[in-house]
């Protein structure tokens, strides 16, 4: 591994966007992946796809993970992912948790998600799948 | 290991004994206890409770726009629902029209969307408002809301001294949890109370706010947490209207109160129960209340869609089973329980159905309900609720020690707490100490998903941003900008928000512009960072 991908600590950016204020999930996953070891910025609540691509790029940062409880994940996720193109940002994965039936998070992954984690995701696999993607990511960016 | 000699806790962390006995009920106990109807109501806020009438069955609903809405309010009273729980998409919540650039996605989405006082009057088409109690779970919007269902009873000529139900109305829990905030706390707590000071002279049967610990329960405070931040919060709105001049008597009967029931069985009852007597205190003590009617707790039992899992979803009958029966031997006065598929959509029309004969089987098949407070003297019942009580109490001073709810909020301390507490018992379950059945106990391979699956009308947007552009051709502009500019006006200068709410309303005022007008004076908050 080249030692600029290991030289600072996976950062990670967190937000809701859309309307939906259940922020259980996310912050568990904020706190999970601090424990971890990793950079955690969390945006909050009401963001717009394009304040959370803008946030990501000024933050530099390897990871955007999104939070939806209200259903609007499919339309949220595909604009995202269009805004962080059109930026140049197409390494910085993308990932999606909240109420997230089987087909959607099928779909999410269509859309350029790079994993889902619906409702009852493991804890630990989480951490572990993040941690790798993040730090896939940042080996993409130096190569 | 000696599975017998384990030391035991309840969720929030109560030591739990192997035997309880006689010598675990303080002397004092049977004053404590005291009998049902009566101070301090650890029996029931009623005497004869459920032999004289059930809870209310009252299953949260709504999605799309006022006319599929009003499609299944009329299903679910037909299978025998006794009252109407109305359930607002996320822009209504939020005081955004549904052509907001902001609402795009979400009109319709997880409740019915409202525009106008018309999408209320149609919401409630050939249902008679003097008939039937409804509830409201609105915040921000609350005044808005309740100004358009005045319109809607007005023209269905239902005087508004006939009419009855609740409005959630309980801004402070939305800064903790769920998250539907528009204005800073201080100002907040001001508009709902301006609604229940509204409400304590114009609406007798009505309650104008329903002071809730549910959420912040549900995004994973505990037990007693929960307790604590429901008084906290009752303490600061109650402390505002005194300090403005309205009698506690005026308005405290028709204060009413919202509480979760998760799994730990005991636990639940024993918060109920203890939940009543700590009213009791705090209007007798601190208010000083003079009318019996002000110190009786009356709740609405939420069950939990936290405890639910998406793995196995079937299990979710069973427990929303247990934690409705809980709710029951708690005393509720009306219940909810989740549909079994919430991890995955709103719920479907089966699963509300479902959700809906889980309470009749154990009101009507169980017996449970043919004597009132059936675990009262339980040596161990009671000794819970003693400690629930006291642990309670002691988060309840600490909290008005940090200068109470609206202090302690805007610092981000009871925010904290929660999302520590919600951490911990996600560890829990990660690493199997808190048992998890189908999640991590007995889970299998195999993906097992709800059999049919409630499918949104992504079309309802269209057409009820259609709704809206009707409803604005169809109004005197001048009307609505006058009307406006009267609720600029009460916003400004400190008086009532609720009469000129109602003028807009009836004028054709839309939620957002009525919502904007409020923004300009009191601005919008932003949360402070969780870490």
């Amino acid at each position: 591994m080249p030692a600029a991908s290991s030289a600072r600590k996976p950062r990670i950016l967190l937000a809701k966007p859309g309307l939906d204020g259940h922020d259980r999930g996310v912050k568990v996953v904020g706190m999970a992946l601090r424990d971890a070891g990793m950079e955690v910025i969390y945006l909050g609540l009401r963001q717009s796809a394009s304040s959370i691509v803008s946030a990501a790029q000024q933050e530099d940062v390897d990871l955007i993970g999104l939070s939806v409880l209200s259903g609007v994940h499919l339309a949220i996720t595909a604009r995202l992912i269009a805004e962080r193109d059109q930026l140049g940002l197409q390494s910085v994965p993308v990932i999606v948790g909240g109420t997230i039936p089987a087909d959607d998070a099928q779909e999410l992954l269509r859309l350029g998600a790079a994993a889902v984690f619906p409702v009852g995701f493991d804890l630990a696999a989480m951490v572990d799948a993040v941690r790798e993607l993040a730090l896939g990511a940042r080996e993409a960016a130096n190569a | 290991m000696n599975r017998a000699t384990t030391e035991r806790q309840t969720e929030s962390g109560i030591p739990v004994k192997a035997l309880y006995t006689s010598d675990d009920i303080a002397s004092d106990s049977p004053a404590r206890i005291g009998a049902p109807g009566r101070p301090p109501f650890t029996r029931g806020p009623y005497e004869q409770m459920y032999r004289e009438r059930l809870w209310t069955m009252r299953q949260y609903s709504g999605f799309g726009s006022a006319e599929d809405t009003n499609q299944r309010y009329r299903y679910l009273l037909e299978q025998g629902q006794t009252a109407l729980s109305v359930a607002f998409d996320l822009p209504t919540q939020l005081g955004l029209d549904s052509d907001h650039e902001l609402a795009e996605d979400e009109v319709g989405r997880v409740g019915v969307a409202i525009d106008t006082a018309q999408d209320m009057c149609d919401l409630f088409d050939g249902l008679p408002l003097d008939q039937l109690s409804v509830n409201f779970t609105i915040n921000a919007t609350a005044p808005i809301i309740l100004a358009f269902y005045l319109v809607a009873a007005e023209r269905q000529g239902v005087a508004q001294a006939s009419l009855s139900g609740t409005l959630q109305n309980d801004i402070l829990k939305e800064f903790l949890a769920r998250k539907t905030f528009i204005f800073p706390p201080m100002e907040s707590v001001r508009v709902a109370c301006d609604v229940v000071e509204y409400c304590s002279t114009t609406l007798p049967r009505f309650n104008p706010i329903s002071i809730t610990g549910y959420h912040a329960r549900e995004a994973g405070c505990s037990a007693v947490q929960e307790l604590a931040f429901t008084f906290a919060d009752a303490i600061a709105y109650c402390d505002h209207l005194v300090a403005r001049g309205v009698p506690f008597d005026s308005f405290a009967s028709r204060l009413s109160f919202h509480f979760a029931s998760q799994m730990d069985f005991f636990e639940e009852v024993a918060k109920v129960r203890a939940a009543r007597r700590m009213w009791c205190t705090i209007a007798t003590e601190r208010y000083g209340a003079k009318d019996e009617n002000s110190t009786r707790l009356r709740f609405f039992s939420g069950c939990s869609g936290a405890t639910l899992t998406a793995q196995q979803p079937l299990n979710n009958v069973v427990r929303s089973t247990l934690q409705c029966l809980a709710a029951v031997l708690g005393g509720a006065q009306s219940i909810h329980v989740m549909g079994y598929d919430e991890a995955y959509e709103i719920p479907s029309e089966e699963s509300v159905r479902l959700a809906l004969r889980t309470q009749q089987i154990i009101g009507l098949e169980s017996g449970v309900t043919n004597t009132v407070d059936p675990l009262a003297g339980s040596y161990f019942v009671e000794s819970l609720t003693d400690s629930v009580q006291a642990k309670a109490t002691e988060i309840l001073e600490q909290i008005q020690a940090e200068g109470g709810a609206i202090e302690a909020i805007s610092a981000g301390v009871l925010q904290r707490w929660i999302a520590e507490n919600s951490y911990a018992e996600a560890r829990a379950i990660a690493d199997g100490s808190r048992p998890k059945v189908g999640v991590n106990l007995y889970a299998t391979d195999e993906e097992e998903v709800p059999a049919t699956l409630f499918t949104p009308d992504l079309s309802a947007a269209e057409r009820q941003r259609a709704r809206l552009d009707r409803a604005r051709s169809l109004r005197d502009p001048a009307a609505v900008a006058a009307a406006i500019s009267q609720v600029v006006q009460a916003a400004g200068s400190g008086s009532n928000v609720m009469p000129s709410i109602l003028d807009a309303a009836r004028v054709g005022a839309s939620v957002g512009e009525i919502a904007d007008a409020m923004r300009g004076q009191f601005g919008e908050y932003r949360e402070p960072q969780p870490w």
